[in-house]
């Protein structure tokens, strides 16, 4: 049945923008849904990320948000619909197989390891980049200094993109709260993916970080030519860098479109922009 | 600009001074011994400090490292025990321990340590497979009831298989006594370095990014059932290799020795020094074997010491003594050399005026 699936043209209405609808999405779901007991979290939610795109998810608290991440990388099982990535079902993966087919990252409640240092938290995302056995680490082989010095290297070049090289060596629970953020999102462009989850990488941060990190997230997307799927509350983030967005209210996508077109989109403003006014 | 750069003693350099740092160590016991200051009584204590030393520097790799809570530690220290016992005992081995051949014999103490290695880690595996799937604290009680069973299965085995293989709660007796300060010595220094050449590599890292937060290490690709079943496996084998190097220094072993008590007083061992401190467990480890021999006296109130200074801890130290600190010879160096030639004030004004400049 996947096989004759394959043959039918790439719906292109899943896509969010214009921009990618030709090519071969790198992610796309469809019909995905979960409950909880009796709640549906997250309900028939369909979206194509182009390769290279920048796509954000808003909506209100509880809306389904980080469920959808957790779908996407199987911290939970979705009840209903599937998630290609690549062209590859994920329905048989686990969390680990996800990130090895291409999926990083982060929490929106921190997920670092905080007793270790800066630089260690990213040489554990560099774990599968590395390729030595035990025994070479016992005995101190070629290979484990070879290994060790390339990815130490690579490290302090990814954490150089957001000026964390100088606390390498601190732990990284004693880092500020928003470079924690940050060095979480060193620690999962280690793990080399093709599809970037950032779950409210702003929260917490002052107006002039968020605006550092907004070039940050656009600079990544462009030296490392990988998809961005970007959670946040903040508008002028969404809306500055995002080339599509999607708007979710209780589980369901109510708006899909280009920033124009959700800023312009009565039932956004009236579930998520209209609330705002109101506060 | 000129100014100089901090002194970092290169890797290499680390790991000769350590060694001449370990060889000068066992060279100053050596020479206390010969000039008697160290008497053959005490020579024992310092093997059990030996033992005690891999069965807490062990435990350590499961708790301080991995973040679980194992309490059947002695089990496998049982388990490793009854195989070099029971081994050496049917080597050809008496007559060159007895009279003092050392070399002659190693090849079979090696044999003998590396087989209780090896069935130490394979039960571990047997446990650790089922245990470590889930995600909680199964291990603590698998490991319970693990410990328990395998003394019980030793006292029992041969009277219910009529067996002649235990010898049951008369005790497995004439081992060759083949556990010389020296052995235990490499020992200690072996199993110390295997756990720091692992746990200063990319399997160490990981073993440690599961116990920080394990769905965080899913989530970049780490193997957690794997590590967390290596970790535990190891931390087994080590074990295994303390319970051959006793069963080599009593001569004899009784299943009794092995009791919940046994694990528990591994475990205080390790809260002491510090979880993840490999330091510390090797310090506790010391102190908490020599204590007793130093207040022979009250030696009977052992254990309500133990609980009285864990009380005791946990209020005011909860993350032991030394924390997870791990202390480096070569970084002591480091700062002494760079304070002597006045490089860390120079560094200081740097870092301080590149701050200004921000
Ligand atoms: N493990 C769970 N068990 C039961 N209900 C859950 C679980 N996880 C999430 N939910 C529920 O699913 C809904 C969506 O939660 P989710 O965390 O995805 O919201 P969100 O959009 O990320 O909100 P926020 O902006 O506050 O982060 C909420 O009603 C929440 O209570
Ligand atoms: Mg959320």
């Amino acid at each position: 049945m996947s096989e004759k699936q394959k043959l039918v043209p790439m719906e292109a209405k899943n896509f969010l923008t214009e921009r990618d609808s030709g090519k071969p999405p790198v992610l796309e779901c469809s019909h995905l849904g979960i409950d909880f007991g009796g709640l549906r979290a997250v309900d028939d939610f369909n979206i194509a990320i182009g390769q290279q795109e920048i796509t954000g998810i808003i909506g209100p608290n509880g809306a389904g948000k980080t469920t959808i991440c957790n779908m996407l990388t199987k911290v939970y099982q979705p009840t209903r619909g599937s998630i290609m990535l690549n062209g590859q079902d994920t329905a048989n993966m686990s969390t680990i197989q996800v990130n090895h087919a291409g999926i990083g990252r982060t929490f929106q409640n921190i997920r670092l390891f905080k007793d270790m240092s800066v630089l260690d938290n990213v040489l554990v995302g560099l774990h599968n980049e590395m390729h030595y056995p035990l025994a070479s680490a016992f005995l101190r082989l070629p290979n484990y200094w070879r290994n060790e010095r390339v990815a130490r290297e690579r490290a302090l070049e990814l954490l150089s993109i957001f000026h964390l090289e100088d606390h390498a060596d601190w732990k990284a629970g004693s880092l500020p709260y928003g470079a924690q953020r940050r060095l979480e999102i060193v620690r999962a462009l280690a793990t080399n993916p093709c599809l970037l989850l950032l779950d409210e990488p702003a929260a917490g941060m002052n107006p002039s970080e968020t605006a550092e990190l907004m070039e940050n997230i656009v600079h990544i997307r462009n030296t490392f030519h990988i998809a961005i799927l970007l959670i946040e509350h903040d508008m002028n983030l969404v809306m500055g860098i995002c080339e599509g967005i999607a708007v979710l209210n209780f589980g369901r996508v109510i708006a899909k479109g280009t920033p124009a077109d959700i800023q312009a989109n009565p039932a956004v403003i009236e579930a998520y922009l209209g609330k705002k006014k109101e506060a | 600009m000129n100014e100089k750069k901090l002194i970092r003693i290169p890797t290499p350099a680390r790991y000769l001074i350590n060694l001449v740092l370990i060889v000068a160590l066992y060279l100053v016991i050596d020479a206390l011994k010969n000039a008697g200051v160290i008497t053959k009584y005490w020579n024992g204590i310092l093997i059990v400090v030996g033992i005690n030393i891999i069965l807490a520097t062990s435990l350590n790799i499961a708790t301080g490292y991995l973040g679980q809570l194992p309490l059947g530690h002695a089990g496998f220290m049982a388990i490793g025990a009854y195989t070099g016992g029971i081994l050496m005992k049917s080597l050809p081995v008496d007559k060159m321990v007895a009279a003092g051949d050392t070399m002659g014999a190693l090849p079979y103490i090696l044999l003998a340590i590396l087989c209780s290695a090896i069935i130490a880690g394979l039960f571990g595996l047997l446990i650790g497979i089922p245990a470590l799937r889930l995600r909680g604290d199964y291990l603590a009680i698998i490991t319970l009831g693990f410990g328990e069973i395998i003394r019980v299965v030793l006292t029992n085995i041969d009277s219910v298989l009529g067996f002649k293989f235990t010898y049951g709660s008369a005790g497995l007796k004439r081992i060759p006594k083949f556990s010389t300060f020296g052995l235990v010595f490499i020992c200690v220094v072996v199993c110390c370095g295997l756990i720091h050449m692992m746990m200063k590599s990319r399997h160490g890292r990981a073993v440690l990014s599961i116990r920080d937060n394990e769905i965080a290490a899913e989530s970049v690709g780490i193997n957690t059932t794997y590590y967390k079943t290596m970790a535990f496996v190891f931390s087994a084998m080590l074990a295994g290799v303390a319970g051959c190097l006793y069963a080599g220094y009593l001569g004899s072993l009784v299943p009794s020795t092995f009791k919940f008590m046994k694990s528990i007083e591994i475990l205080v061992m390790v809260v002491l020094g510090g979880m993840g401190s490999m330091l510390g467990s090797i310090l506790s480890a010391t102190v908490l074997t020599l204590l007793p021999e130093l207040l022979r006296s009250v030696a009977d109130y052992r254990m309500v010491a133990y609980s009285l200074l864990l009380v005791i801890m946990m209020i005011f130290r909860p993350k032991g003594l030394l924390g997870s600190y791990d202390f480096s010879m070569s970084r002591v160096l480091e700062k002494f050399l760079n304070w002597i030639t006045g490089r860390s004030k120079a560094a200081d004004a740097a870092k301080s005026e590149k701050e200004a400049a921000k």
